[in-house]
């Protein structure tokens, strides 16, 4: 039966547009509420995509790390020997070694030193799938030479000006490197910058590492192999301090520690809750006046016959509008924010029709509560006082 | 002829215990079908809550109270909500829905029953509506409608349902002599039209000469006259 929904319906729409200040209002309230959870989802994601995005570009089947390890930037070492073991396995083709670290690194221009992360690695090796380190890995065996990621903040210098013009000299730990080419990763929030370097120079900027004690442990299998039984097989025999990941398990695991190790899940979450009381909130009170104010003309229809079924249909008629009404702009605003926070953070933060199905449902559970707490107010509607 | 509204020692009181305030005792009435019947009385007499009851729209408990053959007393809400689609209502004021057109609030009754299209609906309640003269006045909302023409839109949607029994409490109260008067006499010549059952409170002594029978209600109980 379409009157069942489509009358009162049509009624809550009349109601909404007869009041245009009214409405406009309440449909502030919803977008303001759909923005806040949209850059929240934003910021997060986009935390998320930067954070994990060094070992999206790794190239391996499985990975070693120690079980200490919470994130890839701040790792805990452990033996190289423990890598070399899985070369007994007979599914294990190659491994390599990842080294990384945090280290200061002195603007060529300003002589301003900032924080950049730094990843050594074997040049013979194909471990980075990035195109641009590829090209360059013949130029990284030489002595104290380093590729710099174009995608680093600002801060560290128009690095692509100076390589033209030469000007390619500088310090990363206080330790005199060149740079001699570029290459495209991108920031995280761990780190503002990256670098790649060969295991030998990477022991030369950090004195202190040796090579036998590793961050990162990359495993190549022969192509017939199976990813899961290695994998099991490989935790049986090494020693237990160490994970053996799967390259999508070493992505959640980096997610993972965003939203629950890291105190930044937990304010993302909280702005998102907050978005949605906040929300909540306004909505509520729009349809809770409403139906305050529109007691007598409630109470006249019941009077006249019409059900309490209908009127709740009425406020969750309005509610949903409001949610639809508001969300379309919301949405078409958020877009015009995400590129303007892209231009301003350099990190990507796409639309995806993920978000904006989530942020949807989101905001009409938002509004469907506020109905839902909105419709206790319709029991003051008697009949027997219109007379 | 059984009548169409069978009321038999209907008693009625406000509140509980040491406060209990009697506004109805044994009153018994009969009305047949297309009967015009005023209810008059003094102020707190318990005219208003006589009707409501009637009407289903208060419950009552003691005795027995027959509308439409179903049985109000000690009634579920469904037997309530049944009655009252058979009943037009006209209230002391209008109470139109103020978002709606004329139009659209005369439709409303019969958007319920759901039988009609939409252009039965409409065109209905134009009829109605030109029958108790605002043919011209169709899409204006309440608020551009003067004090009488509000009136007769209310009485139009009380009418256009088709109802067996049409309720009205002082619907002249908040109208001027003329008006008042165009207002009942609209009313009385479309339901004698259609075998209406009319149940009219008033105090207003210039329109009892529509009625068929005219009852005083005093203190709770029905004075004969
Ligand atoms: N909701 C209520 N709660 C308690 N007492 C009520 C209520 N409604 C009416 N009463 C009382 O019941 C009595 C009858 O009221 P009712 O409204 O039926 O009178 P009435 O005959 O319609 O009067 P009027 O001509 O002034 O409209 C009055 O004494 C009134 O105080
Ligand atoms: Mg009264």
């Amino acid at each position: 039966m379409i009157g069942w929904f489509y009358f009162p319906a049509r009624l809550a729409w009349r109601q909404l547009v007869f009041d245009r200040t009214k409405l406009v209002a309440a449909i502030c309230g919803v977008l303001f509420a759909c923005v806040l959870v949209f850059m929240q989802l934003g910021f997060r994601d986009a935390l998320y995509a930067s954070a994990i995005s060094a070992p999206l570009k790794l190239n391996g089947d499985l990975f070693l790390m120690h079980k200490q390890s919470e994130a890839l930037w701040r790792p805990v070492t452990f033996k190289r020997s423990e890598l070399m073991r899985t070369l007994g396995n007979p599914a294990v083709a190659e491994v390599y070694p990842l080294y990384l670290g945090l280290a200061p690194f002195k603007n060529i221009e300003t002589r301003v030193k900032r924080t950049l992360m730094v990843y050594g690695f074997d040049p013979d090796s194909q471990i980075f799938s990035v195109e641009t380190i590829r090209g360059q890995q013949a130029g990284l065996k030489l002595k104290d030479t380093v590729l710099f990621d174009e995608y680093s903040r600002p801060e560290f210098g128009p690095l692509r000006q100076l390589l033209d013009n030469g000007r390619n000299i500088t310090e990363i730990n206080d330790y005199k490197i060149a740079v001699i080419g570029l290459f495209k990763l991108g920031v995280s929030f761990a780190a503002d910058g990256n670098i790649v370097t060969s295991e030998l120079n990477f022991m030369r900027i950090f004195p202190k590492r040796n090579r036998s004690d590793i961050d990162l442990g990359i495993i190549k299998l022969y192509p017939d192999a199976s990813i899961e039984q290695t994998q099991a097989e490989l935790r049986l025999r090494l020693n237990e301090f160490v994970n053996v990941f799967t390259y999508e398990e070493l992505m959640q695991y980096e997610r993972n520690y965003w939203a629950n190790m890291a105190p930044i899940g937990f304010i993302f979450g909280f702005g998102t809750v907050m978005g949605w009381v906040v929300g909540l909130v306004i909505v509520y009170q729009i349809l809770f006046t409403d139906i305050a104010n529109l007691r007598n003309e409630f109470a006249t229809l019941k009077a006249i016959g019409y059900e309490q079924g209908y009127f709740i249909r009425v406020v969750f008629a309005s509610a949903f509008f409001l949610a639809v009404l508001g969300f379309v702009p919301g949405c078409a605003l958020s877009v015009g924010l995400y590129h303007l926070a892209e231009s301003q953070i350099f990190m990507p933060m796409p639309m995806t029709l993920n978000k904006v199905t989530t942020v949807f449902v989101f905001i009409l559970s938002m509004c469907a509560m506020a109905g839902f707490l909105a419709i206790r107010k319709l029991k003051a509607a008697d009949p027997a006082d219109m007379f | 002829m059984t009548a169409i509204i069978d009321v038999d020692r209907l008693s009625f009181s406000f509140g509980s215990g040491a406060l209990v305030q009697p506004v109805l005792k044994d009153v018994t009435i009969a009305i047949r079908q297309g009967e015009i019947v005023l209810i008059t009385g003094p102020s707190g007499s318990g005219k208003t809550t006589f009707l409501t009851i009637i009407g289903g729209l208060r419950q009552a408990f003691h005795g027995s109270v027959m509308v439409l053959d179903q049985q109000l007393i000690n009634s579920n809400e469904q037997v309530k909500i049944k009655v009252r689609q058979q009943i037009g209502y006209i209230f002391q004021q209008h109470n139109l829905l103020k978002s709606l057109t004329a139009l659209q609030n005369v439709s409303m009754t019969l958007e319920m029953g759901n039988t009609l299209t939409e252009q039965q609906r409409l065109e209905r309640s134009a009829q109605m509506l030109t029958a108790v003269g605002l043919g011209d006045r169709l899409h204006y909302k309440p608020d551009q409608l003067s004090a009488g023409q509000r009136q007769r839109v209310s009485v139009a949607r009380a009418l256009v349902g088709q109802p067996k029994i049409v309720l009205a409490d002082e619907p002249t109260a908040s109208l001027d002599k003329q008006s008042g008067y165009e207002a009942v006499s609209i009313l009385k010549q479309l339901a004698k039209e259609s075998q209406t059952t009319i149940l009219l409170v008033t105090h207003d002594y210039r329109i009892l000469d529509v009625a068929d029978r005219v009852v005083e209600l005093e203190d709770g109980v029905i004075k004969n006259t």
